[in-house]
């Protein structure tokens, strides 16, 4: 807890002349650097021999066997995901409650965010456009994961007599595994909620205010981030513990509206280059096998790719799963499919046309004579245009064909940001609330150190961030995927059972 | 030859009263019944943060609870203590669709509406309730200013 003992110091630190200012962010950064170094290192440690991190191996073989194991469950049941988000199963009795379609767009306000944005373009400076081709394969992976996931949210939940509920993986942890193995899911469940709480204030949080700065920044000119986070902070802290539920309403609403927009954008400048699309699919499948020169060749895109995929749709993470699971459903199942369509949208759909984009537009620069692209030692990805990264480099690409683009990108950059951080404070509070018990100053103490980080978050370079962001999501998805293995034949039942009762016409169509 | 039935569709704001006065008037010299319909609008498509969406099924039954309590019990206790046979229901969803729907599958001989509302811009833009029970109405529907 010693890094959030800088931010107080920020009190004092806002009449300080400007260079002290700047070596507030490089102090954060160097004693927040330090603590999460030794957490992160581990979370990534290659296995032994090979370059390749053992979680990420850990993430698609989970999303594989769930894949096999529930047979092709995310093409088979994909068109009644359809039916079930558009209504088509649900009862008019139950108007007023939670629909599929909203459960589903509160969750996608969760993972459609910066990791759509920033982290492809992490991804694709350091993979090359190779990285690409793996993000969708794991994100199409992924689906049978976010099934497996959100069906056990659903329906191993607490239902309090108030009518509120609470759910996700430390309830299905600790409710699902019984008998033997009731003390290894006691054990889980905290070490989930354990690497949840970290999970929201990394990727869900810093990671966030990092790069809406670096998006201000770049549209406004260099200033120290602690200022942006002290402003973020404090419109976070309005929300989640003034209760001023307008701006999160506010958000929820122009959010879904900022992501068609996104990829509408996407769109037209793929439109605009409709004649190298073929070309850049052609780099993506290429530079998935071969690197295209890009150092670390295959296993650096596969790396990239499939890093950046579940950073992105959070599947296998759990996080879903306590978003999904506050939905009123007598089928827990239903839930499951309608969150396959997650990673579908997430990954496939959104992450795959920021890839276009990056790689259509020139951004990444390639040797004129060799084709190949240029590596930067110094920087440690591709050479790109004024040397941007991150969510800037997106922004140059869609800047590229749509000069004011940038612009806009900033407004969705800092909403999708804020409904993340939003989401995950959520997050965090359930993990938090199961750890320390359900009461308002426990609620309380959560939302103020949240909000310390958020400060944090903004005021620290790309680097530490990222990594922290990472190693915490990753984190939670170690302990959440033992307990999958352990009652995924509880989700093969419920899968059954529905799936006969569909066929039958027991379960009727109300649309 | 049974008792014909007229839906009510009621906000019950402060100016619902003329609009149940009026159709009470007309239920008892038609020898009618009154079918009270308040609808609470709402969409499954809008957006709710991860908090409502935990909350939502505590606020429905609060709802549904005040609608009952504030709304339809004291309009049909009006109702009935002027002689007539009235009944109430609650609702979520879109109103003009609603009590059409309603209209259709009882049967009912005729609709009375408010004309609350109407004068709003977001009513002259998108359209008011009784200019859409107009349009879509299956039976024939009375706007009481």
């Amino acid at each position: 807890m010693k890094p959030i003992a800088r931010p107080l110091a920020l009190a004092t630190g806002l009449l300080c002349p400007a260079a002290a200012q700047a070596s507030v962010d490089e102090t954060i950064n160097s004693v927040v650097g330090a603590v999460t170094g030794p957490f992160v290192s581990f979370i990534f440690s290659p296995i032994p021999g090979t370059s390749f991190p053992w979680i990420v191996l850990w993430l698609v073989v989970a999303a594989t066997i769930f894949t096999i194991y529930f047979g092709l469950i995310q093409f088979r049941a994909f068109p009644h995901a359809i039916a079930l988000v558009s209504g088509k199963y649900s009862d008019p009795d139950d108007a007023g409650e939670v629909s599929h379609f909203q459960a589903l767009a509160t969750a996608l306000s969760g993972t459609v965010g910066l990791g759509n944005i920033a982290g492809v373009a992490v991804a694709v400076s350091i993979g090359g456009p190779g990285a690409t081709f793996w993000m969708i394969l794991a994100g199409l992976l992924g689906m049978a994961s976010k099934f497996t996931e959100c069906t056990l949210g659903v329906k191993y939940r607490n239902e309090y007599a108030d009518g509120t509920v609470s759910g996700g993986p430390m309830y299905y942890l600790s409710k699902g595994m019984t008998g033997g193995k009731a003390t290894l899911g006691k054990v889980l469940a905290v070490l989930f909620s354990i690497f949840c709480v970290l999970g929201a204030f990394g990727g869900g949080n810093m990671f966030q205010a990092n790069q809406a700065h670096a998006q201000l920044t770049n549209i406004v000119g260099d200033y120290p981030g602690w200022i942006t986070g002290v402003i973020f902070a404090a419109i976070v802290f309005s929300v989640i513990v003034g209760g001023l539920k307008s701006i999160a309403q506010v958000t929820e609403k122009v959010v879904p509206f900022m992501g068609v927009i996104y990829v509408g954008a996407a769109l037209i400048i793929l439109l605009m280059n409709f004649d190298k699309i073929g070309w850049a699919f052609g780099q993506i499948f290429a530079g998935a096998f071969t690197g295209l020169g890009v150092a670390g060749g295959l296993v650096g895109a596969l790396i990239q790719g499939f890093k950046r995929a579940a950073f992105s749709n959070e599947a296998g993470v759990g996080s879903a799963a306590i978003a999904h699971s506050a939905v009123r459903t007598k089928e827990p199942i239903t839930e499951g499919f309608v969150s396959l369509l997650e990673p579908l949208i997430d990954t496939v759909v959104i992450c795959t046309m920021t890839a276009l984009v990056i790689i259509i537009t020139g951004v990444l620069i390639q040797d004129p004579e060799t084709g190949l692209y240029v590596w930067s030692e110094a920087s440690g990805r591709i050479e790109t245009l004024g040397d941007a990264s991150g969510v800037a480099l997106t922004s140059a690409a869609f800047g590229a064909n749509i000069s004011w683009f940038p612009y806009l990108l900033a407004i969705a950059v800092i909403l999708f940001a804020f409904s993340t951080m939003i989401s995950w404070s959520y997050y965090g509070l359930k993990a938090w609330t199961y750890l320390f018990g359900e009461g308002k100053s426990q609620e309380l103490s959560f939302k103020i150190i949240f909000c310390l980080f958020v400060i944090i978050g903004a005021a620290m370079s790309l680097g530490p961030v990222i990594d922290f962001s990472d190693a915490a999501i990753f984190a939670m998805a170690l302990v959440n995927i033992v307990g999958l293995y352990f009652l995924m034949p509880v989700v093969k039942a419920e899968l059954n059972s529905y799936w006969s009762r569909l066929k039958s016409g027991e379960i009727k169509k109300f649309g | 030859m049974s008792q014909e039935l007229f839906v009510v569709a009621y906000e019950g704001d402060d100016d619902s009263g003329s609009l149940l006065d009026y159709a009470i008037a007309r239920a008892t010299k038609e020898g009618a019944a009154l079918h009270i319909v308040h609808v609470l609008e709402w969409s499954p498509y809008s957006f709710l943060t991860p908090q409502e969406v935990e909350e939502r099924h505590a606020r429905r039954k609060e709802e549904l609870a005040r609608a009952k309590s504030a709304i339809i019990d004291p309009a049909v206790e009006k109702a009935s203590a002027a002689g007539v046979t009235a009944t109430g229901e609650m609702r979520y969803g879109q109103v003009v669709e609603l009590i059409a729907e309603i209209a259709r599958t009882k049967s009912a001989a005729m609709i009375f509406v408010g004309r609350s509302g109407s004068n709003s811009v977001a009513a002259r833009v998108f359209g008011s309730v009784p200019l859409g029970l107009a349009q879509i109405a299956p039976v024939p529907t009375v706007i009481v200013p």
